[in-house]
């Protein structure tokens, strides 16, 4: 930590902070091994040319999501600090300190509304950089208040899930997540407003045994890891090997439990049109495509 | 009268070697009754007795969380069977997904309970080898789960209380069941617990692991035998993800708070089911009566509620926990 943290209030951080988005010029695609320049692959949305779709926190997410990458960030509510008093080999007070300072954010999600194709909407996104995106009672409370916020506005709600799964500092708290977050679903079900999933690699665990499987339409970006149980954890149950794209969006789609698989450069256009026809406002407009990606040299 | 096939504990050594003396001195007073000093070995298998039972006591009166993770595990401990058997009358198992199969690790069907007709599931795990892989030790599939939805289905139909037993370690985490959308059953499950228009009352009878037990126990009313443990992951899963060691297992127990005492202190269980001396294996006709009877009165305290009220109460139920906590 350097005296600039120690000094700043959080909020204030986020705004100095590029977290975001790369700290290197060069990033390496996991998938190809090619680099890539950083500005192109902001102008990609952060799919590299081999189509790669990296990570991507809350505030790159909600960018690409509303139209202009216009959007505005609802606070969080605030929870109670570590009530079991946590501690592994570190405290989980250190890990949730060292989790904001390496995030700027609060905990591992973010909320924010804004409009999808002209559509007023509220988009929730989890942030696997924070504590593997996982699901505590600030997850839990936020995506609540995301439901309520839907509500209140009469605007759908976007989940773009990604998680490790529960988080286990927060024991039996953290469990509970999964029926309260079923009930906030519940709350936009009685509205009948729609709930949109997107599932973005990875979701596993306990965020995809609840909210993140309960959606009227669920999209999932190409090649993200979806499942209940891990990978590794089946592996050792079963003493076998697991078949190539196993749990991989493409996989769940063959299986009938995605609607689509979409490219994360053509998901706003997708979301504005089916959510055009689920709030039965009238078709949208186009917006203007964001640049494809130049190529880059190799 | 000490059973020779009992299972013991690591932690209950003391008592086993002190009941293997009590019988040792029992058979041999047995083969030779007569003689002066009958009398003597009667005393000490008195004093014995009494030095056993006062052992047994304490050390169940302070039970850690990974002992009481062994003793939910216990393979005497009464299963659904047991609770099903002599709770249920004029059962009628119910059997299938109807979509693609039948899982007989979460059982269910219709019967009687004290004069109330309800419907009643529950994970099994089995009681032998044969029976343990018929039940795949209690870890369910998809299919568990999806008949599970179906039960509820039938319970609101009818208008009929649903009465559900949790004892899993978890969801199984097999290929198959992922292919055929393990994470959607369990969600599906667990929403159809919370839109119940009928009373539910879960209680938790040996593990309630994760997601696996959370599908079943989204209730109006849920209760936890005193020595049964419910947790966000089993304590060998959360010892191997945070201290990378499984033989961390013991301090993920303590650390998660899985007791039935701290999740009552924590409101995320509503009451504990005291256990018999020396944990429910040792008496369980004893715990199964006191189960019923736990139930019939949650049943009873939520009786003439309207389907809304029902909802509400088990949505404001849950919503409420964690945020009186500071």
């Amino acid at each position: 930590m350097n005296w600039l943290d120690k000094l700043t209030p959080p909020g204030v951080k986020k705004i100095f902070s590029k977290r975001d988005t790369p700290e290197n010029l060069w990033v390496k695609d996991p998938k190809s091994g090619e680099m890539v320049f950083h500005k192109d692959l902001e102008n990609s949305l952060h799919v590299t040319p081999s189509g790669h779709h990296m990570r991507i926190g809350p505030v790159s997410r909600f960018a690409y999501t509303f139209d202009h990458g216009r959007f505005e960030e609802i606070e969080i509510p605030a929870v109670p600090k570590d009530p079991l008093r946590f501690r592994d080999d570190k405290k989980y007070t250190d890990r949730i300190k060292d989790a904001r300072n390496k995030t700027g954010r609060e905990d591992a999600i973010g909320i924010a509304v804004g409009k999808i194709g002209g559509i007023k909407s509220v988009a929730v996104v989890q942030d696997f950089s924070f504590m593997g995106g996982s699901m505590g009672m600030a997850v839990g409370e936020a995506f609540i208040k995301a439901a309520e916020e839907a509500v209140e506005r009469e605007a759908p709600l976007i989940c773009f899930a990604a998680a490790g799964g529960a988080r286990m500092q927060e024991g039996a708290l953290s469990l509970m997540q999964m029926p309260r977050t079923t009930l906030a679903i519940q709350m936009l079900k009685e509205a009948g407003l729609p709930y949109v999933v997107v599932l973005t690699d990875p979701t596993t665990g306990g965020v995809t045994a609840s909210y993140a499987m309960l959606g009227d339409v669920h999209f999932a970006e190409p090649g993200a890891l979806i499942g209940f149980a891990g990978p590794r954890v089946i592996e050792q149950t079963i003493r076998e090997k697991l078949p190539e794209g196993f749990q991989r969006a493409e996989y769940l789609h063959e299986k009938g439990m995605v609607d689509a698989v979409v490219d994360r450069r053509e998901l706003a256009e997708k979301l504005a049109d089916v959510l055009s026809v689920l709030m039965k406002t009238k078709p949208p407009s186009r917006r203007k495509r964001l640049p494809a990606p130049e190529p880059v040299n190799s | 009268m000490s059973d020779p096939t009992r299972t013991y504990l690591d932690f209950e050594r003391p008592i086993a070697e002190l009941e293997a003396k009590i019988e040792e001195l029992e058979s041999a007073a047995g083969s030779n009754g007569d003689g002066d000093d009958g009398v003597d070995v009667a005393d000490e298998i008195k004093r014995l007795r009494e030095k056993a039972a006062d052992q047994l006591r304490k050390t169940y009166a302070n039970l850690t969380p990974w002992q009481k993770t062994q003793v939910a595990r216990h393979p005497d401990r009464p299963h659904f069977h047991d609770f099903r058997s002599n709770l249920i009358e004029a059962f009628t198992e119910l059997s299938g997904d109807r979509s693609f199969g039948e899982d007989p690790a979460i059982l269910g069907g219709t019967g009687w309970m004290t004069k109330r007709p309800v419907l009643v599931i529950g994970h099994e795990k089995g009681r032998d080898t044969q029976t343990r892989l018929h039940h795949n030790f209690g870890m369910a599939r998809p299919e568990g789960y999806r008949k599970a939805v179906r039960l509820m289905d039938l319970a609101e139909k009818f208008q009929i209380p649903v009465v559900s037993f949790v004892d899993t370690a978890g969801a199984y985490p097999g290929l198959g069941a992922e292919e055929r959308g393990q994470a959607e059953a369990i969600a599906r499950s667990t929403e159809r617990c919370l839109t119940l228009g009928v009373p539910m009352v879960t209680v938790i009878t040996g593990e309630g692991g994760s997601g696996g037990a959370i599908a079943l126990a989204a209730a109006n009313t849920v209760l936890m035998m005193e020595h049964s443990i419910y947790s966000v992951i089993s304590p060998e899963g959360c010892a191997s993800i945070l201290w990378r060691d499984q033989a961390k297992a013991k301090d993920a127990a303590e650390a998660m708070k899985i007791t039935a005492n701290d999740l009552q202190d924590l409101h995320v269980i509503d009451d504990i089911i005291q256990e018999p001396m020396g944990g429910a294996h040792r008496a369980p006709s004893e715990i199964i009566q006191s189960v019923g009877k736990a139930i019939d009165r949650a049943l009873a305290s939520l009786e003439n509620r309207s389907a809304d009220e029902l909802r509400e109460q088990r949505r404001e139920r849950f919503l409420r926990i964690g945020r009186e906590l500071s």
